[in-house]
C-alpha cells in the first residue's frame, strides 16, 4: 500500500502580508486584505513543494476539496482522493475538519501550507495524537517550528519520508502572536501547543558511532539528569515545554505542558502557576527555574512563558536560571545565539552573556545569550 | 582506482563490487558438519589416564553451544566472499575517512609483529624472560618523550576513547589525592572528539562543551565563562580540531585552565599534522594520548586491538595506570607495580604488544626527519585536496574565514543541496559505486551536509587526483542525472536501504541471536 499523504492548503494564508496587514486571521482582516488587492499564494507554495518532491515517490494523496488542496493536486497532475468538502468561504474550522477527515481516511502524514494560524488549527484538530505533520511556509507569520525553511525543502523532505529515509519525528512548537497587538506594533508571542514533525536530519547524516541520536532519548536524558541534580529543600519552578516536561516525567509527576509548575523534594507544590503565584512561592536564594529553548527562534525568555515576568526573574536572580535543550534543537539554531525578551531592557542586558545549557546526562554546552 | 586516474573519462564507473547473495553462516550450517575433526586420545593412552583423560564433569557443557556447523572449504569460501564484499585501507584510496588518519601500514611491520618470538609470548611470563618486548615498549616511550615533550608513558589503553578514559582516570586519582574531589567538571570543545566529553562523564564528571567562534576556533569568551561555572578538574581538547583548524590560542587556553587550577589533557588521537612541528609540552599540556593505530601506522583493525598511548608530566606519574614499564641497571626492563596512588589498571594485562611493535618499527624506519616529512607531506596533500575540492561547484569549506587547515578539512555540500536537493548522504551512497567511500562527520551536526577528507602522507598526487575526480563526477551527476543518484549505490554489494532499521532499537539486530529475537522472518518486525 503506498504511503498516504494528506495535502492541505489554507487558501487565505499569507494574504494579509502582501498588503501590510501583518497576518490574515479573522474574517474582517481578510475582507480588508482583499479590498487592498491581496491574492492567494498558499496554493502556489504547495505546488512548489510538490514539484520539489522528486518524481517516483510512491505516495497516494488525500486532500480537501476546491482551493484546500484539490485544485493544486489537479494542477500538478497528481492523482488524489478528496475526503472533505468545504462549503463556501473557508475558515479555521474547515482546516480542523479537513485534518480530521484525512486522519480518519488513513493519512500517515499531513502536509499543510499556511502560517501560524493554520498550525494552530492543525494542532487543535490533532490534540495529543502522534500523527506527523509537515508545514509548507505560506503564512505572514512563521513563528512555529513546524515549518520547513522553504517550500522546496518541504518537498525534498516529503520525498525522503515517502521513501522511508526520514521517518523519525520530534515534537515542535506551535507558536502564534496576538495579531491585534502585532498590528499595534507590539510583539507578544505565545506557545499554543506541539505538533509532531519529521526530523530533518540533513545536518546529521552519519552513523559512525553505531547508534543514532534521538531527540526523544536526549530529552529524556535531560529530564533524568535535572531530576537527579535537584537539591533537597530547594524550590524548582519548571517552565513550559516538552524539554522541561521530561523533568516532571523523571520525577513521576504530571506537569503542565504550557504552564509553570512548582516542585520541591520531588513533590508538586503548585501546578500551572500565574505570575502572582510565582512571586508568592519564590524563596529568595533557595529557588531555581528550569527553562527551555524555543526551537527555531532561540528564545529562553519572552516567548512561551510569560509567567516568568521581569518581577519574577528579579526575585529569582539570573544565577538561578537553569536552561536545557536537546542537542538537535541547539544544532538547528547554530550559529545564532539564544535570546531573551522579557520586556525589561535592563533585565535583558543583565541576562546576556554566556550560559551553560544542559544537553543531556551530565552534559552541557556554553551558549551566547543576546537580546 | 589507479587506472581511473590515468583514464578517468572512460573508466570511472567500471567498478563493480562482489555481491555473493550468500546466506549468513548460521543458515549455511548443516548438523554434524565439521571444519576440523579433533583427534581422540589413543585407546591405550585413554586407558592409562583413566579419569584424568576426561574433562571434569563440572566443566563439560550439558548442551553444545549454538555455533554454525560447516566444513572447512565452505568456511574458507565464506570468509573470502565476505572479504570481497568489504572495503579497506588496502583496497581503496582511503582519504575519505577524515579524522581517522587512514594511512598505509608497511607489510614488513606486520611480519615483525607476527614473528613467533613475539606472537607466542604470554603476558604472565616473568619480566626476565620478556626483556625484548619490554625494551621495545620502554624505547617507544623514549620516542614519545621526544614527540610530546612529556615524561612518562603507558600503552595500557586499548584505543583512542580508552586513552581519554585513562586520562580522566588519572585526573580523578590526582584530585582525590589532593583532597579536591569536589572538582567535578571538565571542559571540552565542539570539534574535539565527542569522547572527550563522554569518557569523563563515564568517570562521573560533568562536561561543558565550548562552541566555536565565527572563525571556527573554540570561543575564548565562552571558555572564560565556563571556567567560572563550577570547580573545573581538567580540560580535554583536540588541536587541530576535526575541522582541520589549529587553535593558535591554545597556550591562552592552557594558561587560563592552569590559573583555575585545572589539569590540561590533550587529545592527540590524530597527531598526523604535528610530528616534529609542535608538541604537547610546549602548549603546556599536562597529559596527552596518541593513537598508535592512526598517526603511527598500525592498522585500525576494525575497532581494535589498538593502543591509545598515554603520556604525562613527571608530577602525574604516581597516578598513571599500573604497571609502568621501567628500566634500571640491576633489574633490566621490568613492570613497575609500585604505584600506590595509581588510578589502577584501565585494561587487563599490559597493552597490545603487536601494535607497539608496529609503531616502534614505523617511527624507527622514518627517524626524526622522516616523521617531520610525513607530517609536512600530509599537510601538503590536504592543501592540494582543498584546492581541488573547492573547485567543485556546490562544495564549500566550513568556517571559510579561517582558510588554513592542517592535515584534514571539513567541507559542506550545502550549495549542492540547495541546487539539486542532493546532499552528503546521497554522495556517500553514490561513492560506493566507484569502489571508495567517505565519511560525513559526527556530532554536533552544525555544519550543513558535511564531509571530512584527510589525505595522509601515504597517497600520491595521482591518488588524490583520482579521488577528487570521483567527487567532481558525483556532483556533476547530481545536477545532470538525478535518477542515477537516487538509486545509488548500483555497483556495490548492498543497495539503497531504508534507514528505519538503523533508527529503531526494536528493529536493528547486531547478531544472529539478536536477529532471531526480533524477527519472525526477513524484515518483518515482531514488535514496534
Amino acid at each position: 500500500m503506498p504511503f498516504a499523504v494528506g495535502i492541505l492548503v489554507n487558501p487565505v494564508a499569507g494574504m494579509g502580508g502582501s498588503v501590510g496587514l501583518k497576518g490574515s486571521d479573522g474574517a474582517e482582516t481578510l475582507r480588508c486584505a482583499r479590498e487592498r488587492g491581496a491574492v492567494p499564494h498558499a496554493a502556489e507554495k504547495m505546488a512548489r513543494a510538490l514539484a520539489a518532491a522528486l518524481p517516483g515517490a510512491d505516495a497516494r494523496f488525500l486532500t480537501a476539496g476546491g482551493p484546500m488542496g484539490e485544485e493544486v493536486l489537479t494542477a500538478c497532475g497528481l492523482p488524489y482522493k478528496a475526503v472533505y468538502s468545504p462549503a463556501g468561504e473557508t475558515t479555521g474550522e474547515d482546516t480542523v475538519r479537513a485534518v480530521r477527515a484525512m486522519r480518519d481516511s488513513g493519512a500517515e502524514l499531513i502536509v499543510f501550507a499556511g502560517g501560524d494560524g493554520t498550525a494552530r488549527d492543525v494542532c487543535a484538530a490533532l490534540g495529543d495524537e502522534e500523527m506527523p505533520v509537515l508545514g509548507v511556509p505560506a503564512g505572514v507569520k512563521i513563528h512555529s517550528a513546524v515549518y520547513a525553511v522553504t517550500p522546496e525543502r518541504a518537498g525534498q523532505l516529503l520525498s525522503r519520508i515517502v521513501l522511508g529515509e526520514a521517518r523519525e519525528t520530534a515534537e515542535a512548537e506551535v507558536m502564534d502572536i496576538d495579531e491585534d497587538a502585532f498590528r499595534a506594533g507590539r510583539v507578544s508571542a505565545r506557545l499554543y501547543g506541539y505538533l509532531r514533525v519529521p526530523l530533518d536530519r540533513t545536518r546529521m547524516q552519519n552513523r559512525k558511532s553505531g547508534g543514532s541520536s534521538s531527540d526523544a532519548r536526549d530529552v529524556s536524558a535531560i529530564g533524568t539528569w535535572l531530576a537527579h541534580e535537584m537539591k533537597p529543600g530547594r524550590l524548582y519552578l519548571i517552565g513550559a515545554g516538552t524539554t522541561t516536561r521530561a523533568v516532571m516525567e523523571a520525577l513521576g509527576l504530571r506537569g503542565t505542558l504550557l504552564g509553570v509548575d512548582a516542585v520541591k523534594d520531588g513533590r508538586l507544590i503548585a501546578a500551572d502557576c500565574t505570575e502572582r503565584d510565582l512571586l508568592r512561592l519564590i524563596e529568595p536564594g533557595n529557588t531555581s527555574a528550569v527553562l527551555s529553548v524555543i526551537g527555531g527562534q532561540g528564545h529562553i525568555l519572552g516567548r512561551g512563558s510569560q509567567q516568568f515576568s521581569p518581577a519574577v526573574l528579579r526575585a529569582l536572580g539570573p544565577k538561578n536560571l537553569i536552561v536545557a535543550a536537546a542537542p538537535a534543537k541547539l544544532d538547528a539554531l547554530f550559529p545564532s545565539p539564544l535570546r531573551v525578551d522579557t520586556g525589561d531592557p535592563q533585565l535583558d542586558a543583565e541576562l546576556c552573556g554566556y550560559i551553560p545549557v544542559v544537553t543531556g546526562w551530565a552534559a552541557s554546552r556554553m551558549a551566547r545569550v543576546e537580546r | 582506482m589507479d587506472t581511473i586516474a590515468q583514464n578517468r573519462d572512460t573508466r570511472l564507473d567500471r567498478f563493480h563490487q562482489a555481491s555473493w547473495n550468500e546466506p549468513v553462516i548460521y543458515e549455511l550450517s548443516k548438523p554434524g558438519e565439521r571444519g576440523v575433526l579433533v583427534p581422540q586420545l589413543p585407546s591405550e593412552t585413554a586407558a592409562a589416564a583413566g579419569e584424568f583423560g576426561e574433562l571434569p564433569s563440572g566443566m563439560v557443557r550439558a548442551q553444545a553451544p549454538d555455533l554454525p556447523e560447516i566444513g572447512q572449504p565452505q568456511l574458507a569460501r565464506h570468509y573470502n566472499h565476505l572479504s570481497q564484499e568489504n572495503l579497506g585501507v588496502d583496497s581503496n584510496i582511503d582519504i575519505g575517512q577524515g579524522t581517522c588518519t587512514m594511512k598505509y601500514s608497511p607489510k614488513v611491520n606486520d611480519r615483525l609483529a607476527s614473528c613467533p618470538k613475539l606472537a607466542d609470548m604470554h603476558p604472565y611470563q616473568p619480566d626476565c624472560t620478556a626483556q625484548g618486548i619490554l625494551e621495545i615498549i620502554w624505547r617507544l616511550g623514549g620516542l614519545f618523550k621526544e614527540i610530546s615533550g612529556l615524561d612518562h608513558f603507558s600503552i595500557q589503553p586499548g584505543g583512542g576513547a580508552h586513552g581519554i578514559l585513562a586520562m580522566a582516570s588519572v585526573v580523578r586519582a590526582y584530585w582525590a589525592d589532593k583532597g579536591e574531589s569536589d572538582r567535578d567538571t571538565i571542559v571540552t570543545t565542539f570539534f574535539s572528539h565527542p569522547a572527550d566529553a563522554a569518557c569523563p562523564i563515564v568517570k562521573g564528571y560533568k562536561a561543558i562543551v565550548l562552541p566555536p567562534d565565527a572563525e571556527g576556533l573554540p570561543d575564548l569568551e565562552a571558555f572564560k565563562a565556563a571556567l567560572k561555572t563550577g570547580r573545573i578538574a581538567a580540560i580535554f581538547m583536540t588541536n587541530p580540531e576535526d575541522t582541520g583548524i589549529f587553535n593558535r590560542r591554545i597556550a591562552e587556553f592552557t594558561r587560563l585552565a592552569h590559573e583555575a587550577g585545572a589539569l590540561c589533557c590533550y587529545d592527540q588521537a590524530n597527531a598526523n599534522g604535528l610530528l616534529g612541528i609542535t608538541r604537547a609540552a610546549e602548549a603546556d599540556f599536562d597529559m596527552s594520548f596518541f593513537n598508535l593505530h592512526k598517526t603511527f601506522s598500525s592498522p585500525h583493525g576494525c575497532g581494535g586491538p589498538a593502543v591509545g598511548l598515554v603520556a604525562c608530566r613527571s608530577a602525574l606519574r604516581a597516578y598513571m595506570p599500573a604497571p609502568l614499564v621501567e628500566h634500571d641497571e640491576k633489574r633490566g626492563y621490568y613492570l613497575d607495580f609500585d604505584l600506590p596512588k595509581s588510578c589502577g589498571k584501565v585494561k587487563s594485562f599490559w597493552g597490545v604488544a603487536p601494535v607497539a611493535v608496529r609503531a616502534y618499527a614505523w617511527i624507527m624506519s622514518l627517524g626524526a626527519d622522516g616523521l617531520k616529512t610525513a607530517s609536512e607531506t600530509a599537510i601538503l596533500n590536504n592543501a592540494y585536496c582543498m584546492k581541488k575540492i573547492l573547485a567543485i561547484p556546490g562544495a564549500s569549506i566550513c568556517f571559510p574565514e579561517h582558510q588554513p587547515r592542517v592535515e584534514q578539512a571539513r567541507y559542506s555540500w550545502e550549495g549542492l543541496k540547495k541546487d539539486t536537493g542532493f546532499g552528503t548522504a546521497d554522495v556517500q551512497r553514490r561513492i560506493a559505486d566507484f569502489g571508495t567511500h567517505y565519511w560525513s562527520s559526527h556530532e554536533p551536526w552544525v555544519i550543513p551536509e558535511p564531509f571530512t577528507i584527510e589525505p595522509s602522507e601515504s597517497y600520491s598526487k595521482a591518488d588524490l587526483d583520482a579521488y577528487c575526480a570521483v567527487l567532481a563526477q558525483i556532483a556533476c551527476e547530481c545536477r545532470e542525472q538525478p535518477e542515477l543518484i537516487k538509486g545509488a549505490p548500483h555497483n556495490s554489494t548492498v543497495h539503497h536501504i531504508s534507514h528505519d532499521y538503523f533508527d529503531d532499537p526494536a528493529k536493528w539486530a547486531l547478531s544472529w541471536r539478536n536477529y532471531r529475537q526480533k524477527y519472525d522472518g526477513y524484515f518483518q518486525p515482531k514488535k514496534k
